[in-house]
């Protein structure tokens, strides 16, 4: 690993400034992407800031409307395990602890989570071209190996996924990120917070340089009639990461017709996905199998499969449509 | 080079004073430098969890942490999970229950296994096996290893009371 120096900080504004004075400097979470990017050489920066010990970050605090605003440095298991997320968001709980393994969800941070790098074989192969790494180099992903790559919003300059399984649950639950950045703070909801590759992969998110994560905001939580559900599907029941995993927050009123439907789809694409097609298919009338599948149908039927990943259009065709069916059971 | 900072490493229950450079790995500053040779490098890139440790009482993977960030937290290893004379329950099993072959895995297994013990002291064993899915066992003897979790957590439910370890930081 390449030598840099190390900084700690304890409130927001020093980790910014701190920030401010090296341009090749990174905050550090858990570290458990960083570090292991740093050992592969994909990161290597010059300062290191340490932003787990900000004081009062590592809390979730209820909010009047009984929201909750989420420390950025609160680690991904003590999120899962909060009983208010438990309750008024099981999808985001759920979500977490798809994610990765015991040792690493009780050392990353929920800025971290969000902020974590794609797991293409390209990016994290330093001796391989990869637009994300080092942009302009290529991407010999669209042609090479991209079974587990995107289906939805590709361009010719990267194929990459997302991993994040948290992200996919904020984004159908529609939360929003707090930053705090040199220029000052602001909030950016969630999936707007990610971006397509486009012309510029190098960039996953809309942050500017400089800016640090400080928390999650979760709005006022879904009424009683409301179902959540989180499935992902992967190679080996544990510990790896998404094919297709859905997130799904279904508003249904008595009568059985959907009120509202929230659904993100990881693993297909750049960013986590919100289904707005799919949703659109659904609102106005009860899930039956027919409506579930038609839905399901008028997001995939924009799919755009690489030459080796066709089989992901079918998978979270099948993942929404029986999601759904569950929901409404 | 980068320069090296002061880090006091509280290791089962003792303060070390060492002064490192920020890119030293927790995991080569308990082996290398304290000698601490128990906790194992296996994959060397967070994926098999030879390398499991708990910092404040939970497991971690020790090779994907920068020795600075654990500058002040309580650290357990393996060899902080006995008592003076007696082992601990989840070691007891693992002897009792052959729940290793060639025993490069096991110092990770048992102390995740201890996280996961803190955490929910009567698993099933569905929840003993998606617990582990921390940790890799190449020569795949994970029947005896998910045989002597079971055993160990009915072995504290049997005890209840008795202390499991006199070292801070350890909850299991």
């Amino acid at each position: 690993m390449r030598p840099f120096r190390f900084e700690r900080a304890t409130d927001a504004q020093q980790a910014v400034a701190l920030l401010g004075d090296a341009p090749d400097a990174r905050y550090l979470g858990g570290g458990t992407n960083l570090v292991d990017l740093m050992r592969l050489g994909v990161e290597t920066p010059g300062t290191l800031i340490d932003v787990t010990r900000l004081v009062g970050y590592d809390r979730i605090d209820e909010g009047d409307d009984g929201g909750l605003r989420i420390g950025a440095a609160v680690r991904n298991s003590d999120l899962a395990a909060d009983p208010r997320v438990r309750e008024r968001y099981p999808v985001l709980a759920e979500a977490v602890l798809h994610g990765a393994s015991g040792q690493l969800r009780n050392l990353a941070t929920v800025g971290g989570n969000l902020l974590q790098r794609t797991r293409c074989a390209y990016f994290t192969d330093v001796t391989k071209p990869c637009n994300k790494r080092a942009l302009g180099t290529g991407c010999p992903a669209r042609e090479g190996r991209h079974h587990n790559h995107a289906i939805f919003g590709h361009s010719e300059h990267c194929v990459a996924t997302h991993p994040s399984d948290m992200a996919v649950a904020l984004a159908a639950l529609g939360a929003t990120v707090h930053a705090l950045g040199p220029a000052g703070a602001r909030t950016i909801p969630i999936p707007g917070f990610y971006r397509l590759p486009e012309d510029a992969p190098h960039r996953d998110t809309l942050l500017e340089p400089g800016e640090l994560i400080t928390a999650v905001e979760l709005g006022p939580p879904p009424g009683r009639q409301t179902r959540q559900r989180y499935r992902k599907v992967r190679e080996r029941r544990s510990f790896a990461f998404a094919l297709a995993s859905v997130a799904a927050v279904l508003d249904l009123e008595s009568s059985g017709t959907v009120s509202d439907v929230r659904i993100a789809l990881g693993g297909v694409a750049h960013m986590p996905w919100r289904a707005t097609r799919a949703e659109v298919a659904l609102r106005g009338a009860p899930v039956t199998p027919e409506r579930a599948t038609e839905a399901a149908q008028a997001e995939l039927e924009y799919a755009q499969p690489l030459r080796d990943n066709s089989y992901k259009v079918e998978l979270a065709h099948n993942l929404i449509a029986a999601t759904l069916m569950e929901l409404a059971a | 080079m980068s320069k090296t900072v002061p880090v006091t490493l509280n290791v089962n229950g003792v303060e070390h004073h060492l002064e490192v450079e920020p890119r030293l790995l927790l995991v080569h500053a308990l082996r290398d430098n304290l000698g601490l040779t128990g906790t194992h490098v296996g994959c060397d890139t967070s994926n098999c969890g030879a390398c499991t440790i708990h910092m404040d009482g939970r497991a971690v993977k020790s090779c994907t942490v920068l020795a600075v960030q654990a500058d002040g937290v309580a650290l357990t290893t393996i060899e902080g999970l006995a008592s003076e004379n007696e082992l601990h329950p989840l070691q007891e099993a693992f002897w009792n229950d052959h729940g290793l072959q060639c025993g490069y895995c096991t110092p990770g297994m048992i102390m995740a296994a201890a996280g996961l013990l803190a955490e929910n002291p009567n698993p099933t064993e569905d929840e003993v096996r998606h617990g582990l899915e921390g940790n890799l066992c190449r020569c795949t003897g994970y029947h005896n290893i998910v045989k002597a979790v079971l055993d160990a957590a009915k072995a504290k439910g049997a005890a209840v009371g008795a202390p499991a370890s006199g070292q801070p930081g350890v909850t299991a």
